[in-house]
């Protein structure tokens, strides 16, 4: 008769640090009352640190819990890292906001922790089901806090749109796990992987369910042409929401495609490999072209976080130890090359309204120098020009897709990356060479001026030790192929 | 001496001296007099170093000296290292690059009013990447500071430019940035070919024939545009013209030879099969270079595009001779750069003399300078002389050379590219005698100041070097002489082989009418790689 065993929790241990601390948070805003909200927040951000310490503590070694419904190993503390920097930069950019739109209350902080918690499971998810759940405690915490400003039309109309789409794709993917689960079954990524590792073919049933599951997660990460809510969703969201939704979703995302792919699937390559390419040339020619007539820094950096996602899904198109590699050498210097672009974003405020167009950023080469020269660097490393850190997330990018033979897609890839550079050079040459208009608030809030200045220096400054990342990475890449 | 960084020191001590200048802190006057003097000392000392390098250079030998390396990024067991090191293909490039960056400095003295400090921080991360560019030995590094380059000249034409500076700052971006981009796919893929991105390993390896052209061409996009070679020179004329003074001289100056400095560095040695093959083209476009820009600079009516227009005819010069893969034609590419380089840029200084006292390029605005600027008439007349390549010039020997090489590979190209001598000399000496002979007819010309001490200190080390390298250009020659044969003789070496072997071919293949040794005497330049594809 057998008993009900207590499944193997430990490999799990940062995210139920997370879940439970978000619950305390949540309980000592509800007893502490209204001005709670910078307390929960820098709490937040501690527990979040914390979880980042122990999650590092566990390192690379590849342990299974839950049944075997959740996987831990090298890949994912690497994309948990990034995710869980990702929220903690965004909780600290969003304290200055959120006070001076009176919009700040302890639930924000608690939300993102429970966002985070649902893209950590997404990180580590090791069965079909593990990977809806992570996805929809995700996506269910990132509508609530899309329509944050609750009292402003667009940030309601953001969240509206959000959900609506999102759930949308939700569907399409349960759809395509249920399809999975029918033709193969099981929802076990471990055993579709010796399933299909083993030359079996595929039934048709199945390649549409992969189909629909990668439709699912193509919109998750914004790839055109499930690319439509990006724009919308960007502009309308409070700025720091934005600038969360920017990096550490997508992040987790990217993480959860390449796992989905990689492991139970990666004996279909040839099946899935097409799609990719497509979502990719697609996403890089959008995101490049779209992006040139933009007035809205907003959403001018949604279609920049578009091409991004092209660029990053090259390395996907691979799928080699390389491919992966480069993914998330690009996805940690997208991190802190983005979360920058937002905090000066966060900074442009004239007579206390925040303003989002890309011509009040005129002549802030004269009025505010340093401020000028951060965005500058971002906007010349989003660019991918060196000696700034993006010119090395593209060059690990093409490095595997030339070795791979992908020359066509490499080629796209540089000409879109010229064509993307007239828009960010159109930033610089609106700060540096017209003439000034008026200049932002001051002081910068102190934590913004901080996060600027880190991250304009890994931005600047990855050129001189960038073995660190890339080792990590290294080391991430050949853990999902280990077996 | 050999025990210090010194390439490091050349190469980065700009930049230290830019750190310097952004910490300066008071009112504006202050800053911009502290910029100044911090930007012309540093890029003196920067300049010193550089002469030492040239004094401690061995000749003898086209191996690289002043090596540094050191492990800077290990990616899947293979080390990308900083590894710097010059031989004589870049020894006078990088010495061109710190001369002119003084003189750009000196020059700019009182010329530049407004942002002071970052115009003189511009320059030196300039002086950085283009020291750099020419000292880099691994791809990777020579990539970042290729494109890196791309960033404060952008600036510069775009800051402190003229009225259409944005366009021409966009264009000058883009059009090189397309290019860049291009030959670092080619680099990426000559990195899975020798399994390093060294260049010294690339040098030395020989890649299969049909994967040359490929490369060949990857790296052409990227240099062709740096020429600039017709027809993706367009981008010039309108920087050149938009860019302020120095930023001109830097762009005529030192920009330009970063393609020519490739096409030798990399082109030739890598890729010898594929540049015999596309050796016709090359010579079919710089030949219309050098005719097609050589009509156009005669119709200019704005100094500064007549000067930049002439720029593209005298690289299409030396695009010539580095395809002619003869000794004497590389020498005097060689050669015809640094002459180039410094005409060129010497001539853009003089075009910012007079536009710094009336404001304007036109030159039907001017007329009778001679009158009352004898001293300034002096000057451009040497210079014009030498762009004409008058003998006892610095572009005499370049041409000579490259002519006298060239004529041994192909009699028709050295005729069209002599016609240039002619029509050269048309339009220097049509736009001299428009500025500077003839009566003085407009009231505002006869205020015009002669050149003061300062301008004289710019322009007399430009004159010397022109006279010196006319007069006795043996001390370039030996420094150069070494490498350029170590290189041509193995890119012939390379062909001929592939020559041989595609003569043989046909023999074994039961082909009785030819004997192979008849076949290998007759088989044109060009039908090497065509008869072994088949």
């Amino acid at each position: 008769m057998p008993t009900l065993a207590l499944p193997v929790l430990s490999p799990a241990l940062p995210e139920i640090l997370l879940a439970c601390g978000a619950m305390a948070l949540l309980l000592i805003g509800v007893f502490r009352g209204e001005g709670s909200a910078r307390l929960v927040s820098w709490l937040a951000v501690a527990l979040l640190i914390a979880v980042l310490v122990v999650s590092g503590l566990f390192g690379g070694e590849r342990r299974i819990g839950f049944y075997g419904m959740f996987v831990t190993d090298a890949f994912a503390v690497f994309m948990k890292a990034l995710v869980l920097i990702g929220s903690a930069v965004s909780i600290i950019l969003s304290l200055h906001y959120n006070e001076e739109g009176r919009i700040a209350r302890f639930e924000f902080p608690v939300l993102i922790l429970l966002a985070t918690t649902g893209m950590m499971v997404m990180v580590s998810a090791n069965d079909l089901i593990t990977l809806y759940l992570g996805l929809e405690l995700q996506s269910l915490a990132l509508y609530v806090v899309a329509s944050f400003d609750r009292d402003s039309v667009r940030s309601t109309e953001a969240g509206l749109k959000y959900f609506v789409l999102g759930a949308l794709a939700s569907g399409l993917l349960l759809y395509g796990a249920s399809l999975i689960y029918g033709f193969a079954g099981t929802t076990s990524f471990a055993v579709l992987g010796e399933l299909f590792g083993g030359g079996a073919k595929p039934s048709a049933g199945l390649i549409i369910g992969l189909v629909l599951v990668a439709i699912g997660l193509a919109f998750k990460v914004s790839a055109v042409p499930f690319h439509m809510w990006t724009p919308d969703v960007y502009e309308g969201a409070p700025t720091p929401v934005t600038a969360f939704f920017s990096v550490a979703p997508k992040i987790a995302a990217i993480a959860l495609f390449v796992r989905f792919l990689i492991e139970p699937f990666g004996g279909l390559m040839i099946e899935w490999r097409q799609i990719i390419v497509f979502l990719s040339v697609a996403s890089m020619v959008l995101g490049a072209v779209a992006a040139i007539a933009q007035t809205n820094i907003k959403r001018l950096m949604a279609y920049s976080s578009i091409g991004h996602v092209g660029y990053a899904l090259i390395g996907l198109a691979v799928a080699s130890p390389a491919g992966i590699r480069g993914i998330l050498v690009y996805m940690a210097i997208y991190l802190f090359m983005n979360l920058g672009t937002w905090a000066v974003i966060l900074c442009m405020r004239q007579n206390g309204q925040m303003l989002e167009g890309i011509a009040d950023l005129s002549g802030l080469g004269r009025t505010q120098p340093g401020l000028a020269l951060a965005l500058g660097i971002f906007m010349f490393a989003l660019a991918g020009i060196p000696p700034t850190a993006g010119f090395f997330g593209k060059l690990y990018i093409f490095l595997a897709a030339i070795d791979a033979h992908l020359v066509g897609l490499a080629v796209i890839g540089v000409v879109t990356s010229v064509v993307g550079a007239f828009y960010y050079l159109r930033i610089v040459k609106v700060m540096y060479f017209d003439e000034p208009l008026g200049s932002f608030d001051r002081p910068i809030a102190a934590e913004l001026k901080w996060v600027l200045v880190v991250a304009a220096g890994l931005t600047m400054f990855f050129i001189l030790l960038p073995d660190p990342i890339v080792g990590g990475a290294e080391a991430a890449a050949a853990s999902l192929f280990a077996r | 001496m050999s025990h210090w960084p010194l390439l490091s020191l050349v190469t980065f001590l700009p930049l230290v001296g830019a750190g310097f200048i952004m910490l300066a802190r008071g009112d504006e006057a202050v800053v911009a007099r502290n910029a100044r003097n911090i930007a012309l000392s540093t890029s003196l000392i920067v300049f010193a170093l550089s002469i030492v390098l040239w004094i401690d250079f061995d000749p003898t030998t086209a191996a690289f000296q002043f090596v540094e390396r050191a492990r800077w990024i290990t990616i899947g067991g293979v080390t990308i290292s900083y590894h710097m090191g010059i031989d004589g293909i870049s020894l006078f490039f990088v010495l061109l690059s710190t001369l002119l960056t003084v003189l750009c400095i000196a020059a700019s003295w009182n010329s530049v009013h407004n942002q002071v400090g970052e115009y003189m921080v511009a320059f030196l991360v300039l002086e950085t990447m283009m020291v750099g560019i020419f000292c880099a030995l691994d791809f990777v590094l020579f990539y970042v500071f290729f494109e890196g380059v791309l960033v404060p000249m952008f600036l510069i034409i775009g800051v402190w430019g003229g009225t259409r500076r944005v366009y021409a700052a966009f264009k000058f971006f883009l059009f090189t940035l397309l290019g860049s981009v291009l030959s670092l796919l080619a680099i990426l893929a000559v990195y899975f070919q020798t399994g390093s991105t060294d260049i010294e390993v690339a040098l030395a390896h020989s890649f299969p024939a049909d994967l040359q052209k490929w490369l060949f061409l990857a790296f052409f996009a990227s240099f062709a545009v740096k020429v600039p070679m017709w027809p993706v020179h367009t981008w010039l004329p309108d920087a050149h013209v938009e860019a302020p003074t120095a930023g001109s001289v830097i762009l005529a100056g030192v920009l330009l030879k970063m393609g020519g400095y490739g096409f030798v560095r990399f082109s030739l040695p890598m890729f010898p099969l594929a540049s015999e093959y596309f050796t016709p083209m090359m010579f079919a476009l710089s030949a219309i270079a050098v005719i097609y820009t050589s009509f156009v600079a005669l119709a200019q009516t704005d100094m500064k595009k007549l000067i930049a227009y002439s720029s593209i005819a005298h690289m299409g010069f030396v695009t010539m001779g580095i395809f002619a893969v003869t000794s004497e034609a590389v020498q005097g590419a060689m050669i015809q750069m640094l002459s180039h380089g410094l005409v060129s840029a010497g001539l853009f200084l003089i075009v910012g003399v007079v536009y710094d006292r009336l404001h304007t390029r036109d030159i039907d605005r001017y007329g009778g300078l001679a009158e009352r600027m004898p001293a300034y008439a002096f000057v451009f007349m040497c210079l014009m002389l030498a762009s004409v390549g008058l003998p006892g010039t610095s572009g005499f020997v370049g041409e000579f050379l490259i002519l006298l090489g060239t004529f041994r590979v192909s009699t028709l190209e050295c005729f069209l590219a002599a016609t240039a001598l002619f029509l050269g000399a048309m339009y220097m000496l049509y736009l001299y005698r428009r500025v500077i002979f003839g009566t003085i007819t407009r009231e505002d010309l006869r205020g015009m100041l002669d050149l003061s001490p300062r301008e004289k200190m710019v322009f007399a080390p430009l004159l010397i070097l022109v006279l010196w390298m006319g007069v006795y250009p043996t001390s370039f020659l030996t420094p150069i002489r070494a490498s350029v044969d170590n290189i041509v003789q193995r890119a012939s070496a390379a062909q001929k082989v592939a020559r041989a072997a595609a003569s043989v071919i046909p023999a074994q293949a039961g082909t009785h009418l030819a004997t192979a040794p008849q076949a290998d005497q007759w088989v044109p330049a060009f039908a090497g790689n065509a008869d072994r594809e088949r």
